[in-house]
Parts: structure tokens; C-alpha cells; sequence
């Protein structure tokens, strides 16, 4: 919507905003930052799963709002290499997240307790069964 | 239809333009300071990711609700989105070719822009005074990595935005400092956009 003021004729200039797009994105960025807080500093839903989907998805809005109305963001602007490298960093950004979350979490939930036991050198090997079976893991031979 | 291209032989071959489109100066600023923000955005995706990853070993330590205090987050947010909004008069005044205003509207920006720092300073204060500093879990120092990198921004844009007003100060609101004004806008909104995602994941995820 604010794309068409901002056809700006001067080649390779930021396109800018006029004061009304700026207040705008003011209220609405207050308004996107307001109701998070609210919601989690009055206890938050039921379920703190909904409660941080909710979260997640306000912040996911004003950051649009953040780029249309302060960035000024615009699909034609630079020939559109802004936006295809924001698509890019965006996909980047995904892979980096959810690939490190992802593998991480794998990997915590492989790791055999008594081996973080071992690790830390109070494992408890009088229980019979060692969790590593053949190794002594005890430092004098 | 032939694509050959007749030359003469007594023709020197020529391989480039007799003359070099011309490109204003500074015209590809925008768009280079563009790249550098998003390389910058990889940064803060890693530094979040390790938060995402760190940001429940507590190593025996006090963990998010122990340690964050919401009223003061929505403060040191408050000063944030006051200080975009402030640097948008400025833009508009620039506009408008006013300098004074210009001039005015940077120093209230900066004004919010380092009322924030003093916030979270006071905050990393208070936590490492208490014994809560970054050597004491791993998720304190992934928070602490985090925070910490986007308050280095901040104060590096004050130190800009106080360099372009001596710059405005000695030459006035010439072509390049037009263009220094509005690539600092760039850089400044920026670090409110990840600033969202600061107080959103850490805060107030951390909390819930």
C-alpha cells in the first residue's frame, strides 16, 4: 500500500515514508509490542505452548510491520535484489535455526544418560550393568 | 538472419563501450548497505540459534523467571520504538530540507538510543554483580552473547549518528550526507526489527 508514494524518481535512493506511513507503523509496532507483554505478564494461557506460538506469531507481524513502514521495503526497489536477498538470508536464516535445533536436540535425546555420568566422573558402576561394557573407565589400571 | 558482425580489417577491434554508463556516486550504497545488513541478520540467526540450543542448561543456575524482569524489557523496548519513530521525523525534516530539524530529531534519537543502553546495562550490572554473569551457565552466555551483540550495535550506531551531526554540523545536509542519513535509517531500524526478536525468544518466551 505505501508503494505507490514512494516511487521515488531519484535513481538508488531509500525510498521514504511521508509522516502519516511513519505514524502508522508507530501505533501499530506499539500496539504488536503491547499485547505480547501483556499476555505473558498476566500468566499467559492455559497451555505454554499456545501461549508461545501466540508470542511468536505477534513478533512475526510487527517485524513485517517494522519492514513496510520504517524499512520501506519495497518489492521494486533496486531492481528488486533487496528482496531477493532478503528471500535468500531468509532462507538461510531457516536452514541455520532449524537445522542446529534440530540436529541438537537429536543429539540430546540420543545421548545415553550414563554417559553423561561417565563424562562427569560420578558414574554409578556398582549398579551392575556399565554403560559402556569392556571399558573401565576408572583412571588407575 | 546472420549473427555475424562485419568489421573491416583496418578496424582496430574494440571490446568495450567507447564511454562507461555513468552511476551517480554513492549510487549502489543502498543496495551494498542492504548485503551488509542481511550478513549482519546471519549473525544474530546464528547467535540465536546457540541461545535456542543453550538457552535451557542452567548448569544449577538460575534459569529465565529467576533473572528477567518484564517491566524493565518493556522500558528498554519502549526507548527502542521511540527512537525509530524519532529517526523518521528526522528523515522527514530531511525531506523537507530543514537541517535544524534534522539536527533536532538525530539528537532525540540518540537521546533513546542511549537511555536503551543504560537500561541494559544496568540489567548486565545487576546480573553479573549478583554473581550471574556469563561464566556461570551456558545459558547466560549464550544471553549474554546475544544481548550483548545487538547493545555493540546500538552503541556503534550512536557513535555514527554523533559522527553524521558533526558532519551535518561542518557541510549541511549535502548530496552525501543525505545519503549517510538515510543509510544509518537502514542500520537503525534494523537493530529495532532484531531487537523484536531479542525481547520476544528471550525475554518473553524465557518467561512464559
Amino acid at each position: 500500500m505505501a508503494n505507490a508514494e514512494h516511487a521515488s524518481p531519484t535513481d538508488g535512493h531509500i525510498p521514504h515514508g511521508d509522516f502519516r506511513s511513519y505514524m502508522t507503523g508507530f501505533v501499530l509496532s506499539v500496539i504488536l509490542t503491547a499485547i505480547p507483554f501483556a499476555i505473558v505478564m498476566s500468566g499467559g494461557f492455559e497451555s505454554r505452548a499456545v501461549t508461545a506460538l501466540v508470542v511468536l506469531l505477534f513478533a512475526v507481524v510487527q517485524i513485517v510491520v517494522h519492514m513496510i513502514y520504517f524499512l520501506h521495503m519495497d518489492l521494486h526497489a533496486e531492481g528488486g535484489w533487496t528482496v531477493i536477498s532478503l528471500v535468500f538470508t531468509l532462507i538461510v536464516l531457516i536452514i541455520c535455526l532449524a537445522g542446529t535445533i534440530w540436529v541438537m536436540h537429536n543429539m540430546d535425546s540420543n545421548m545415553m544418560p550414563d554417559m553423561i555420568e561417565l563424562m562427569e566422573g560420578k558414574g554409578d558402576t556398582g549398579s551392575g550393568e556399565s554403560a559402556v561394557p569392556g571399558q573401565d573407565m576408572s583412571p588407575s589400571k | 538472419m546472420s549473427s555475424m558482425i562485419e568489421t573491416s580489417p583496418d578496424q582496430p577491434r574494440v571490446w568495450h563501450l567507447e564511454e562507461e554508463p555513468h552511476h551517480a556516486e554513492g549510487h549502489s550504497t543502498p543496495l551494498g548497505f542492504w548485503m551488509y545488513l542481511m550478513s549482519d541478520c546471519l549473525i544474530f540467526a546464528i547467535l540465536f540459534a546457540t541461545y535456542a540450543v543453550l538457552g535451557d542448561r542452567y548448569g544449577g543456575g538460575p534459569d529465565q523467571k529467576a533473572l528477567f524482569d518484564l517491566w524493565l524489557i518493556a522500558l528498554n523496548t519502549a526507548m527502542l520504538l521511540l527512537s525509530s519513530i524519532t529517526y523518521g521525523f528526522a528523515m522527514l525534516q530531511m525531506d523537507k530540507g530543514n537541517q535544524q530539524g534534522v539536527r533536532k530529531w538525530l539528537l532525540i534519537t540518540a537521546a533513546f538510543g542511549a537511555a536503551f543502553l543504560v537500561i541494559e546495562l544496568y540489567e548486565f550490572y545487576h546480573l553479573i554483580h549478583a554473581g550471574y554473569g556469563p561464566g556461570r551457565s551456558a545459558f547466560l552466555s549464550s544471553f549474554f552473547a546475544l544481548v550483548g551483540t545487538h547493545g555493540l550495535h546500538v552503541t556503534f550506531g550512536i557513535v555514527w549518528l554523533f559522527v553524521l551531526l558533526a558532519q551535518i554540523n561542518k557541510h549541511g545536509l549535502t548530496h552525501s550526507n543525505r545519503r549517510r542519513v538515510e543509510t544509518l535509517s537502514m542500520f537503525w531500524h534494523f537493530l529495532d526489527v532484531i531487537w523484536i526478536g531479542v525481547f520476544t525468544i528471550v525475554y518473553l518466551m524465557g518467561t512464559i
